[in-house]
């Protein structure tokens, strides 16, 4: 118990990075999800294609790829980041090309018929989707949403290849140090933690959205 | 009054209808019987602007409407065949959206405009109720409490008692007579 205190504020240290990674990634990369979902409908060729291309990558290439591209691939071109910039960009257009998919599949999902409601009714096409498509999308996408913010959380450990202290990172010095695997059991204690309260937290918006059908 | 002239729809190489002319004239209701897949959706839907005509002309109270692009505007209301109405809010919300968001209309006085249409279709007590929770014919009354609070000047129905059991036909064909007394002019179609 003494040794778990003892390695407890450096593991909360480095649960500040992760959780940073985390807030950051979830509030860049849905709006810019949501953005691209709706360019991916463009009736430009060139911008589906852009946009195409942009999530075949993102999806085509590993996370820990990307991360290493971002902080040590465009440093040596001359545009570098700082650590925990480097890495949110790389996590916030990972995942808003993932994100992207989802919310493509959601306005997909929503009939024809609800465009077509609100035309009659005068709805110009920023209003039609905000109050009528877009909260029916939300609803239709917050399982798969739920799966890859639950991911987030534990993709967030990837930014040790960066050199960030997340709570991998703290829990790894640590073990290395002490030549024990308590400070593992640990972290995993806490990985597990976030993924039952973003779980929670998830649940009860399902719940709250199952208001209506 | 609705004037349709010489109006023309084609698909590629399929005709759907060709120089069509019809009258509404104020205060009437038109049916539009035939069967299935000769044009009717699709006329109503040139009619409330949700498809373009390939020819012909359109005048709505002597005013030229266009017909060769699509419109949002709601002149012309349309009752369609599945309802349509918007699942994520309750009866009184799909009928006051349009007022609050379209014509600005004060939430209040969207309400209470909101509040009469349901009673005049004896919808009062469902207003807290989602689509889900309503029956085909309640759904259909929704639909058109709806359309009314935009204060259409033409009224269209898509197969507006498709589907709907007998006593809920009956409410909503006397529905769409005595909208007529209201001066709202009415087109729908029917299969036959």
């Amino acid at each position: 118990m003494a040794y778990l205190l003892e390695i407890l504020p450096s593991l909360l240290n480095g649960l500040q990075s992760t959780l940073g990674v985390f807030f950051v990634t979830l509030i860049g990369s849905i709006p810019l999800g949501i953005l691209v979902s709706l360019g991916l409908r463009s009736e430009f060729f060139t911008i589906r294609w852009l946009l195409n291309g942009y999530i075949w990558i993102m999806r085509g290439t590993p996370l820990l790829l990307q991360l290493i591209f971002i902080y040590y691939g465009l440093g040596m071109m001359g545009i570098s980041f700082p650590r925990f910039e480097a890495a949110v960009i790389a996590f916030i257009i990972n995942y808003a090309a993932y994100l992207a998919e989802i919310f493509r599949g959601g306005l997909q999902s929503v009939p024809k018929g609800q465009y077509d409601a609100a035309k009659v009714l005068g709805f110009n096409k920023i209003q039609t989707f905000f109050k009528i498509i877009l909260p029916q999308v939300i609803k239709i996408v917050v399982p798969s949403v739920g799966n890859e913010v639950i991911n987030l959380v534990k993709d967030t450990s990837l930014v040790y290849v960066i050199g960030l202290g997340d709570i991998l990172r703290a829990g790894n010095i640590a073990a290395s140090r002490d030549v024990t695997l308590v400070p593992y059991l640990l972290v995993g204690l806490l990985y597990l933690l976030m993924t039952a309260i973003v779980t929670l937290v998830l649940r009860n918006s399902e719940k709250r959205l199952n208001i209506w059908r | 009054m609705l004037e349709l002239k010489n109006l023309t729809k084609q698909y590629d190489t399929n005709m759907i209808f060709k120089n069509l002319n019809l009258t509404v004239p104020d205060g009437e209701v038109l049916s539009i019987v035939g069967p299935s897949g000769i044009g009717k959706t699709t006329l109503l839907k040139i009619v409330a602007g949700l498809e373009t005509a390939n020819a012909g002309e359109m005048f709505l109270d002597n005013k030229a409407v266009s017909v060769s692009e699509e419109r949002n505007t709601a002149d012309i209301g349309l009752i369609f065949q599945d309802f349509n109405l918007f699942p994520n809010y309750t009866v009184l919300d799909n009928v006051m959206l349009a007022p609050i968001t379209v014509q600005k209309m004060a939430k209040d006085q969207a309400k209470k405009l909101a509040r009469e249409l349901l009673h005049s279709l004896g919808l009062s007590d469902k207003e807290k109720l989602f689509p889900y929770q309503l029956s085909g014919g309640q759904k259909q009354r929704v639909a058109i409490a709806r359309a009314l609070a935009m204060q259409p000047q033409i009224l269209a129905y898509d197969e507006p008692t498709s589907g709907l059991d007998e006593q809920s036909t009956y409410q909503v064909a006397e529905i769409i007579k005595d909208l007529k007394k209201e001066e709202c002019d009415a087109i729908g179609d029917y299969t036959r």
